[in-house]
């Protein structure tokens, strides 16, 4: 290699940083290190990101390009076709977010055809476990359901859920009723109420077509509708339907990260997003006859384990402990004691295949929608599937023979999950008494200062779960009641602060108040189309009283402080235009596009209320979102010292 | 909820619950499960199962379910390390506590007769009165409503001593708290009650010191109350528990004072009230739960010094008490008003039976504002049980003094001078009687303190009229007959006025909206013709309250346009009745029970309601427990009359409105009534006798049949048809 050569390859290569705060992970970097073996976290070193591309200023819509506004006097260029760095941030930030949205939607459209199938009695293994959450969905959905059979109620709620996504249910998702009146209302006149979740995606495309639109702020309105269709749509279809098929979460105890897999055991990894493969394997897994033939082969018995949200699904209704977030994928495999990976959708690495090949562990796709050369394909139908999750938990026990050397790093962290917005309603008050009251009461009183939801991904671009755990342990310190899903959520259980006793490292307040609830400061509410839960829990706050009359008037904000997809930004938007402040860390992916940056941040604020900003520092995020938070309770009034009010008789009348 | 507690309440459900079934399975071997079960005279059935669950539990077998039930609420307790919320489960913890302590009481009424005296004030050789039957709850929760009692005190365990406990009491009453004691010192066997009666205090519904039980589980009696509370002045539907629960935290102030040591049974207990929002005061160190959400405040507050004890608990169930500063040597609240003062007790006897006597307030000019003046012996020229005469003379004047004032200031007198502690008071204008304890006269209370509550009170509660007052204590036959006579003539013209009013010769009647605090949806709109339903208003007192306080719970209505002359309707009164019951009842008439009648808070004196067969009514009034002809007892009619919702056929009314021409005159009038308890029919026998002859039918009081003639509509009918009873002959009723 010429000197020249090697300076240009140097300038390829990103600075290189520390890769995780995670003992485990580090554990086993150093074995594939010293192995020779490539992974994410090696790779992205050898790689810089492109920097065009990384600020927003390439667009490559056409053949006329790919064009590149770079350079003196970058701001003033125009592509080819003349966009200028408005339009191509916009139409890049729309195109992010309609396939955030589809990823989400179309999970939530597998989980209404398993309903809807389900309600047909074609299905093997499933049925409705839930009914009095049925019951409640179909209340919502205006279906009624006195006097009827269950599968006939979920026939309809499945097919009015499939009606929202086709778009046929009168230009408006039937969720958006849930959501404060206000806010339906500003939705209705912004024109930003989503009218059907493919038919939001289809038009994200069309108008993102170059030729289309080009108008920034249009655009992003676009975006903002999409992203509902998302969070008010199909995220939050996928999480109601699949509480009535599997079960709506309850706590439980469960544990997290490398060290739940077991030597001398068959270690099966469920990995990717969707319930309904990874719930007949959760019952395979099970199955005693199935244990049997494990222990034919010489096991122990069969540990199950999840990554990404597919574990987070699995753990929140079965307390299967994960064996790590998104980032751990690979690492999985380098323990040499993973005698099957199981994959469906999303998130799911290419490089899992060539890595699955140095060790025994075997790569099963499973999904109609996503296959990977090399590995083994078993195609998932509802039809068949407790068997065919029978033959794939067999497939891993027939692999377990083929072991080699088997490293498990010896780490896990006590965690207790399953928060739903039914179940906080329910610990707030009991059977008898359930409701936010008491949630809200503490925040009007200033023992919770506020909320804030820390979710989203692992990015190798920065130090794994580094900044997800500074901001958890920052905020719960100043009294800010934390909620999780995702990968982020993966993290903090890790290090014990899905725990309860993280309330010692509550501030005084919160503290108090976790200890009269019992609850941990920080709550584990399940995978990414569960965000579409705290849309509910907000609504739920706000409906109670005392907070502002819409989401926007709340003390409270997200945070990804992780993120690397798209489905991450499609959540995020929807989350602005719901009314919250979000922030975003590793980079801003529209940086060069002044006007897309101001109308996401300050246009947005005037207009739904909410924000999505970028901010890399996570200690500058901290800083942020109190300061955030602090106006918002300065704006209720909450911040003052309040008196007792007392009643007498006729305040009792004025009730 | 702090993890210590949720883990005693949660063993102490578990106790609780096994407890029942143990109860529950004796009662079955030795009654079988048919066995009909129920609490006294109470149309509520197990009022706390009932009200939150909706279950009628009406024989031991239907416990089953309802313990089925408890048994799936209780939880787990919470783990060492790794604990999953506690809060949810032990609030049921508490709610399955309460289920299991009701069918304990209740089943103690069949496996112990007699253990509860079924009284409302102590026996001879029995503390323990047991739940209060219906007709308490609808006397007393009259005083809740117009915030005479704005709660009460929960007392379980007992003082360190008799002191502290009559402290305790005291100052509750003063507080104008009801004070409900169940459970005693676990060590001692000593109750709070115990205490009290050594402490010389008059225990009973009357002074508003309420022994339930001597045990814990008694406390199910208090939340009886409650929820019966809910169910008769609320509206709200059995079942519907979350309202239930609700209106006792928005409207009934109530806490739990833990006196001594906390057990694991008496934490669950108190877990059960908390759902009620009703939270706990300790006065021992246990933990505490400061952050608010399911009570109004803080949910459990320890280690309270016992002198602190009730302003403590007064302030974290964020209740203002408004007390009245009156110069007198005793207790002086509202929760002194029933006190009795019998033979022997006293140090004088004013009035009344075997002297004469009257009480006169009037206009009069050149009054000394707070001058009092004794004519006559004073309490220490008396001798020790002496009757003497006495006449209370008070002279107001005002810019906005009416004549038509006169009575309702004077009328006040006897809430007023009961108020104080050791003055008994009864009857009114020249029927007055009165008595002096010997403990308030030791106390330093004399005649002269009889005009200072009248000073004190006039200007408190009538400030807005009375500028001035004087009063002047006569206790000399010739001054008390001289003031008399001249009282007796005014006494005259206040009747024929008032007589002289009619429904046709005023434009505008009055609301009243007091009870909204209880009955947030009910009405009454008074008319000249129509009294309140509870009997304390009529339309002159509507009218000065009203100008009293121009923004308070009376408001005038205008007539408005005639919509129907005969059922007594008008637009204005719709329209005020519309936007105050909040949309619940859009029209009412006035003269009608069986079409649009008007609603009921459940205050009610009397309900009256139609009997088919007899082509006419049956009245009953509160007191009566017996069947009557309607196959309903008061109790379970009143369940359906309450609450603000317009029951056609049902109509809960005051007495006075008997004897009123515009009585149901749309229906037919007094000549429709053919049924009525013996003892209600002679306490209005003069009033129905002029009514009867108004009516045309001057022996319509004897035709009226009674319990003695039968308790089935048949047996009425047979009666009526016998002594040729008007209602027979009438149009059908509908």
């Amino acid at each position: 290699m010429s000197d020249s050569e090697e300076s240009k390859d140097k300038k390829k290569k990103a600075e290189p940083h520390a890769k995780s705060i995670d003992p485990a992970a580090l554990e086993m970097l150093q074995k594939a290190d010293a192995a020779g073996i490539s992974t994410v976290f090696s790779r992205v070193d050898e790689m810089k990101a492109c920097p065009i591309g990384a600020a927003g200023s390439c667009c490559q819509l056409c053949a006329m390009g790919p064009c590149r506004l770079v350079g003196k006097n970058a701001e003033e260029k125009t592509g080819i076709c003349g966009a200028t760095h408005g339009t191509i941030g916009a139409r890049y930030m729309v195109r992010a977010i309609a396939g955030g949205v589809a990823a989400h939607s179309d999970h939530g459209r597998d989980i209404a055809k398993t309903l809807l199938a389900v309600s047909k009695g074609k299905v093997q293994g499933y049925e409705v476990k839930d009914t009095e959450k049925l019951n409640a969905v179909a209340a919502l959905m205006k279906i009624s359901t006195e006097g009827r059979e269950v599968n006939d109620i979920a026939g309809e709620v499945a097919q009015r859920a499939l009606d929202n996504f086709n778009g046929v249910v009168d230009d408006e998702l039937t969720y958006v009723s849930r959501a404060p009146k206000k806010r339906q209302e500003l939705w209705r006149k912004l024109k930003l109420v989503p009218r059907g979740v493919d038919r939001e995606v289809v038009e994200s495309m069309h108008r993102t077509h170059v030729g289309v639109d080009q108008d920034a702020d249009h655009l992003l309105d676009q975006g903002m509708r999409t992203s509902l269709a998302d969070g008010w749509g199909g995220a939050m279809l996928a999480t109601d339907l699949s509480d009535i098929l599997f079960g709506t979460p309850k706590p439980l105890v469960s544990e997290a990260n490398l060290g739940v897999l077991k030597e001398e055991d068959v270690n099966i990894i469920v990995h990717g997003h969707e319930p309904t493969l990874s719930e007949m394997i959760v019952a395979a897994a099970q199955d005693p006859e199935v244990i049997e033939y494990a222990k034919s082969k010489g096991a122990k018995g069969i540990t199950l384990a999840g990554i990404c949200c597919t574990a987070n699904e699995i753990l929140q209704r079965h307390g299967i402990p994960p064996a790590g977030n998104f980032l751990h994928q690979e690492l999985a495999i380098i323990t040499g004691a993973v005698d099957a990976m199981i994959v469906d959708v999303q998130c799911v690495l290419q490089a899992l295949q060539p890595l699955a090949e140095k060790f025994h562990t075997k790569l099963i796709t499973t999904s109609p929608k996503a296959k990977i050369p090399g590995a083994t394909h078993v195609e998932f139908e509802e039809e068949r599937a407790l068997d065919i999750a029978k033959d794939i938990v067999r497939m891993g026990i027939d692999n377990y023979a083929n072991r080699g050397e088997v490293t498990i790093p010896q780490y896990t962290g006590d965690m207790v999950a399953g928060f739903s917005h039914e179940y906080i309603n329910y610990m707030l008050g009991g059977r008898y008494r359930a409701s936010f009251r008491p949630l809200n009461d503490n925040i009007m009183n200033g023992k919770i200062q506020g909320a804030v939801a820390i979710v989203g991904c692992n990015n190798p671009r920065v130090t794994q779960d580094e900044s997800i755990i500074y901001l958890v342990r920052e905020l719960i310190k100043n009294n800010i009641l934390v909620v999780q899903t995702g990968c982020a959520a993966h993290a903090s259980a890790k290090y014990g602060l899905l725990a309860p006793e993280t309330l010692e490292e509550a501030g005084d307040g919160l503290r108090e108040v976790c200890e009269t609830v019992g609850m941990p400061p920080v709550l584990h509410l399940g995978s990414c189309v569960d965000n579409s839960r705290i849309m509910t829990i907000l609504s739920h706050v706000v409906e109670e009283g005392g907070l502002g009359d819409d989401i926007s008037d709340l003390p409270i904000a997200a945070i990804c402080p992780e993120y690397y997809c798209e489905k991450a930004l499609a959540i995020g938007t929807y989350a602005a235009a719901s009314g919250a402040y979000v922030v975003f860390g590793v980079r801003n992916p529209v940086e060069d596009c002044k006007e897309v940056v101001d109308i996401m941040s300050n246009g947005w604020e005037e207009k739904v209320g909410g924000q999505l900003v970028f901010e890399p520092d996570m200690k500058k995020i901290l800083e942020m979102v109190l300061n955030k938070i602090q106006e918002k309770r300065e704006a209720l009034g909450i911040n003052e010292e309040k008196e007792r009010v007392l009643l007498d008789m006729a305040a009792r009348r004025e009730l | 909820m702090s993890k210590v507690i949720a883990t005693s309440v949660i063993a102490g459900a578990h106790q609780w619950v096994s407890e029942a079934e143990e109860a529950l399975r004796q009662a079955i071997d030795q009654f079988g499960p048919e066995q009909a079960i129920e609490l006294p005279n109470t149309g509520y059935y197990l009022p706390v199962i009932y009200g939150l669950t909706g279950i009628k539990v009406e024989k031991i077998k239907d416990m089953e379910q309802v313990l089925e039930h408890a048994r799936e609420l209780l939880p787990e307790g919470p783990a060492e390390r790794l604990w999953t919320p506690y809060l949810g489960t032990a609030l049921d913890a508490g709610v399955a506590t309460l289920f299991a302590e009701e069918i304990i009481e209740s089943l103690r009424y069949l496996l112990q007769p007699g253990f509860y005296t079924e009284t409302d004030a102590p026996t001879a050789d029995n503390l323990w009165l047991g739940a209060a039957d219906d007709v308490i709850m609808r006397e007393r929760g009259v005083e809740f409503v117009d915030g005479t009692a704005p709660g009460f005190a929960a007392i379980t365990g007992a003082a360190p001593d008799v002191e502290t406990a009559v402290k305790i009491a005291q100052e509750l009453k003063e507080k104008m708290l009801y004070v409900f004691i169940a459970g005693k010192n676990q060590n001692t066997g000593v109750s709070f009650a115990d205490q009290l009666v050594e402490g010389g205090m008059e225990l009973g519904w009357n002074t508003r010191l309420v022994p339930f039980s001597p045990f814990v589980s008694g406390h199910i009696f208090s939340l009886g109350f409650a929820t019966r509370a809910a169910l008769a002045f609320g509206g709200v539907q059995a079942g519907d528990y979350r309202n239930v629960l609700k209106y006792n935290k928005d409207r009934v102030f109530a806490f739990v004072l833990a006196l001594d040591e906390v057990s694991d049974k008496k934490y669950a207990t108190a877990a059960g009230a908390i759902s009620y929002g009703f939270p706990t005061i300790a006065d021992t160190p246990i933990p505490e739960i400061l952050p608010t959400g399911v009570c109004t405040y803080e949910h459990v507050v320890s280690n309270v010094p016992h002198d602190e004890m009730v302003a403590r608990a007064i302030e974290v169930r964020g209740l203002k008490v408004v007390v009245t500063e009156v110069p007198v040597p005793v207790s002086y609240s509202p929760a002194f008003e029933g006190e009795r003062i019998r033979k022997g007790e006293y140090w004088v006897e004013l009035a009344g039976p075997k002297s004469a006597g009257c009480e006169f307030t009037e206009i009069a000019d050149d009054v000394e504002d707070g001058k009092v003046t004794v004519v006559g012996p004073e309490i220490d020229d008396v001798e020790e049980g002496s009757t003497i005469p006495l006449a209370v003379h008070v002279e107001v004047s005002g810019r906005k003094m009416q004549k038509d004032f006169e009575p309702i200031l004077e009328r006040q007198g006897h809430s007023f001078f009961n108020e104080a502690e050791g003055v008994l008071h009864m009857g009114q204008r020249d029927t007055i009687w009165m008595r002096i304890s010997k403990r308030a006269h030791d106390a330093g209370f004399n005649f002269e303190h009889l005009g200072k509550i009248i000073h004190a009170r006039y200007h408190a509660d009538f400030g807005e009229v009375v500028d001035k007052v004087q009063v002047t204590i006569n206790t000399q036959q010739e001054d008390v007959e001289k003031l008399l006579e001249r009282a007796q003539v005014a006494y005259q013209e206040r009747d024929d006025r008032l007589g002289s009013l009619t429904d046709e010769s005023v434009d505008t009647f009055y609301s009243c909206i007091l009870c909204q605090s209880f009955a947030p949806t009910h009405v009454c709109v008074i008319t000249p013709e129509r009294p309140g339903l509870c009997g304390s208003y009529n339309w002159l007192d509507g009218k000065a309250a009203y100008e009293m306080n121009p923004t308070g719970g009376n408001q005038p209505v205008p007539k408005g346009v005639t919509v129907d002359e005969e059922r007594g309707q008008w637009s204005g009164v719709n329209e005020y009745v519309k936007e105050h019951s909040q949309g619940a009842v859009e029209a009412f008439n006035t003269y009608s029970m069986l079409e649009n009648p008007m609603t009921s808070c459940g205050c009610f004196e009397v309900i009256s309601c139609i009997l088919p067969m007899c082509n006419g009514i049956m009245t009953v009034n509160r007191e009566f427990k017996g069947d009557t002809p309607s196959g309903m007892k008061f109790s379970t009619l009143a369940g359906s009359v309450g609450g603000g919702v317009q029951s056609p056929g049902f109509l809960g009314h005051s007495r006075y409105y008997m004897g009123s021409p515009k009585f149901i005159s749309a229906d037919g009038g007094i000549k429709r009534l053919v049924w009525m308890p013996k003892e209600l029919k002679e306490e209005m026998r003069d009033i129905l006798q002029k009514a009867g002859e108004l009516a045309g039918v001057p022996d319509l009081v004897d035709k009226i049949a009674t319990e003695e003639n039968g308790t089935e509509e048949s047996e009425v009918l047979e009666y009526l048809t016998k002594v040729g009873h008007p209602a027979l002959e009438m149009d059908p009723m509908f």
